[in-house]
């Protein structure tokens, strides 16, 4: 088989041209072909019928699905559920509220991407959108019932940690960058000290050290909630991984931009404010996307300790009598909820990549 | 007008002299005060956890690794544990676990991303199509959710130990898990195969579905990051090396193994560490579904004598120690395979 193309496949003229070509261009490639169509054969239609045709969709009988195991997967499960996935035991009356606010962060997610806005409007829209987020979730203002935040939960948890720890973590991870090129000696230890400690030790760590270990740490009579430790530990975990991209993004500025910077007399504080640091994030942009897509993912491990997030609440809801052995399709389905706003992250994250990648062997090999 | 000028430079001088030793002195100020912070803010800490400690009645230290631990592990390797041994022998029981799905999942992990990635330059279109789709799936699920995923494969949709599936002779597939035949003895040579007794198999070699679960997720979720890895280094070698090498009257294999391998390979080696390291660090997601490794039997262990600090201190320092240990064992890796490749 080959493994590089030598040539780039020519462009083919006709159906036959590109099944000979992509298809049967080799006896290797031609097995390849027939073995991968065989076992399409042999697996997809099981598969369509379990997931689609023999599936139960409505919620109202579940005994219909405990008839169906084997035969077809129980998507009721999902129907019947669907408000507690979105938004945990938010009050039923008010479950409008994380839903504007989900729409609030998805809007938010979508003039980022798209770059509509100017850099200062886009952080005012951003600062709004947050403060409106509070608003809703928290209320207690503007007439609204006050919901303590042990009743959040489902995807507008997931969204809201992710969304917090990663807007957080990154502030703190520019200084923890700037920190480990510093010239002070005490500086650059801890920098490094706390971003290697971080990144040494499994995210799960650290949660536990948020859950059980930080409330001896507090003076008596102090307690943080739950969600809010889980939040500082996320925060503190993404800020070291942030910060060895920033890191990246500076190392990549000519040293000349700074020591020109330096002759015009400019002080630390304005060479990095205004010269090399605006280089070096847009720079980081693409490893930065990747990151967040990284640390979505892990907000589903709050799961562990007990947070009611997206995939909690999946998993929460499984134990409810009517649904218990329905596992597969639960996460099944907890695997599509992730996958929808990852995929999308991904393919623009590297949408990014390319067009900010310099030439190269990969290039080449492309532009053919 | 030269005195003038000697003036204006001494005073330039005496001004740099002392915009110098401004900035020293910023920097020691600093520095000092720095470290006031740091160790004033981390005494305030260790204070307010020597107090809540005496309040809870938790003596501080190690000396609880050496009391009973009183609860059961549901599958050891290589060393055999009852509740009636310590915490420390607990522990240790936990990090063999760790290191037996670890090392497992590295190597199959590394053996399946190498051949997807290989496959995503294929020329066959449905072969690179499958093997991107593998890699886009894998990489934007979360591993917990693949965790539970296979767990509930296992133990909901796989059948009770009576009706296993048995896909090759003496191997058996169950909701408890893989049974296979291990051989008893080499000489003379017999192997002991599962039987099934009761509710489940004897004899043999038995995984759980724990383990099962956490080895196959691991190992399926890691593949797909190395084989991006793998890509990127196959592609970041020049074409004009293929053109040459094969213009030399090199035939596939050896321009594979003697020109675009060894350059691939300094590419791929570093990422591909710190993809075993992620590895090694994701197995701690064990907890999840319930496989005794390291994390989880500290966690047990904190619940149990509320050692928090303590059982915390051991998984990082642990953790750190593999992570350096990969991490140099790589580098050595690196260095001797670059200098082979400068030797040449």
């Amino acid at each position: 088989m080959t493994f590089i193309p030598d040539k780039a496949p020519p462009h083919p003229a006709t159906v036959i041209d590109w099944l000979r070509a992509r298809l049967f261009s080799n006896w290797s490639s031609s097995i390849a072909t027939v073995a991968i169509v065989y076992l399409a054969w042999k697996i997809l239609p099981p598969l369509v019928e379990w997931a689609l045709i023999h599936a139960v969709w409505s919620p109202d009988n579940p005994s219909l699905c405990r008839e169906a195991i084997g035969q077809g997967a129980c998507w009721a499960f999902v129907a019947d559920t669907y408000r507690f996935l979105l938004f945990g035991t938010f009050p039923a009356e008010q479950h409008w509220r994380p839903a504007l606010t989900i729409g609030i962060l998805l809007a938010l997610y979508g003039i980022s991407a798209g770059h509509l806005l100017g850099r200062f409007r886009l952080a005012s829209v951003w600062l709004v959108g947050l403060a409106a987020i509070a608003i809703l979730m928290w209320g207690g203002a503007l007439g609204l019932s006050y919901v303590e935040n042990e009743r959040w939960g489902g995807l507008t948890l997931t969204l809201l940690l992710a969304t917090f720890g990663i807007g957080l973590a990154f502030p703190l991870s520019i200084l923890l960058a700037l920190g480990r090129r510093s010239s002070i000696p005490l500086v650059r230890w801890l920098a490094i000290t706390y971003i290697e400690l971080i990144r040494g030790v499994p995210l799960i760590s650290v949660l536990f050290m948020a859950s059980v270990m930080l409330p001896l740490f507090m003076p008596a009579g102090i307690s943080f909630d739950k969600l809010l430790r889980a939040q500082l530990a996320m925060i503190l975990f993404a800020a070291a991984y942030l910060a060895e991209i920033v890191r990246g993004g500076l190392q990549a500025i000519p040293r000349q931009q700074e020591e020109a910077a330096q002759a015009l007399g400019l002080s630390y504080w304005q060479r990095t404010c205004y010269v090399t640091l605006p280089q070096a994030l847009r720079l980081a942009i693409p490893p930065l996307v990747n990151t967040f897509i990284g640390f979505f993912k892990d907000t589903s491990l709050v799961v562990i300790i007990g947070l009611f997030d997206f995939l909690t609440t999946i998993k929460v809801s499984l134990t409810e009598p009517a649904w218990t052995g329905f596992g597969v399709e639960a996460y099944l389905f907890a695997a599509l909820g992730y996958f929808i706003f990852c995929y999308p992250m991904s393919r623009y994250g590297q949408a990014l990549e390319r067009r900010s990648a310099p030439g190269g062997g990969i290039c080449a090999l492309k532009k053919n | 007008m030269s005195a003038r000028f000697h003036r204006a430079t001494a005073a330039r001088q005496s001004k740099t002299a002392w915009s110098w030793r401004q900035a020293q002195l910023r920097a020691v100020a600093f520095q000092a005060l720095l470290a006031a912070v740091v160790v004033i803010g981390a005494g305030y800490l260790i204070s307010n956890a020597f107090e809540n400690l005496e309040a809870r009645r938790i003596a501080s230290g190690f000396g609880f690794l050496w009391r009973e631990a009183g609860f059961e592990i549901g599958e050891t390797t290589f060393l055999s544990y009852t509740a009636a041994d310590t915490y420390l022998k607990a522990l240790t029981v936990g990090l063999l676990n760790t290191f037996r799905v670890a090392s497992l999942a590295i190597v199959l992990s590394t053996t399946l991303g190498v051949l997807v990635g290989l496959a995503r330059l294929s020329l066959n279109w449905l072969l690179a199509k499958i093997a991107a789709g593998y890699v886009e799936v894998m990489r934007n699920v979360p591993l917990v959710v693949q965790l539970f995923f296979w767990y509930a494969v296992i133990t909901e949709g796989l059948p009770a130990p009576a009706e296993a599936l048995n896909p090759l002779p003496g191997v058996f597939l169950s909701n408890r898990g893989l049974a296979f035949p291990v051989p008893a003895s080499l000489a003379p040579i017999s192997i002991d195969y599962p039987i099934l007794s009761g509710f489940n198999f004897t004899g043999g070699g038995l995984l759980s579905p724990e383990f099962t679960a956490l080895f196959l997720g691991l190992a399926l979720y890691t593949a797909a990051f190395i084989a991006e890895i793998v890509r990127a280094g196959i592609l970041a070698v020049e074409r004009g090396q293929f053109e040459a090498a094969y213009s030399l009257g090199l035939n596939q294999r050896h321009v594979m193994r003697y020109i675009i391998l060894p350059q691939a390979l300094r590419v791929i080696v570093p990422p591909i560490s710190s993809q075993y390291l992620n590895c090694t660090k994701n197995s701690s997601l064990a907890v999840a579904i319930g496989y005794p490794d390291l994390v989880s039997i500290a966690n047990t262990t904190i619940n149990q004598t509320g050692q928090a600090i303590e059982g915390i201190t051991i998984i990082m320092l642990v953790y750190l120690t593999i992570s350096l240990a990969i991490s140099g064992f790589m580098n050595w890796y690196n260095w001797r395979f670059a200098l082979r490749g400068t030797r040449s």
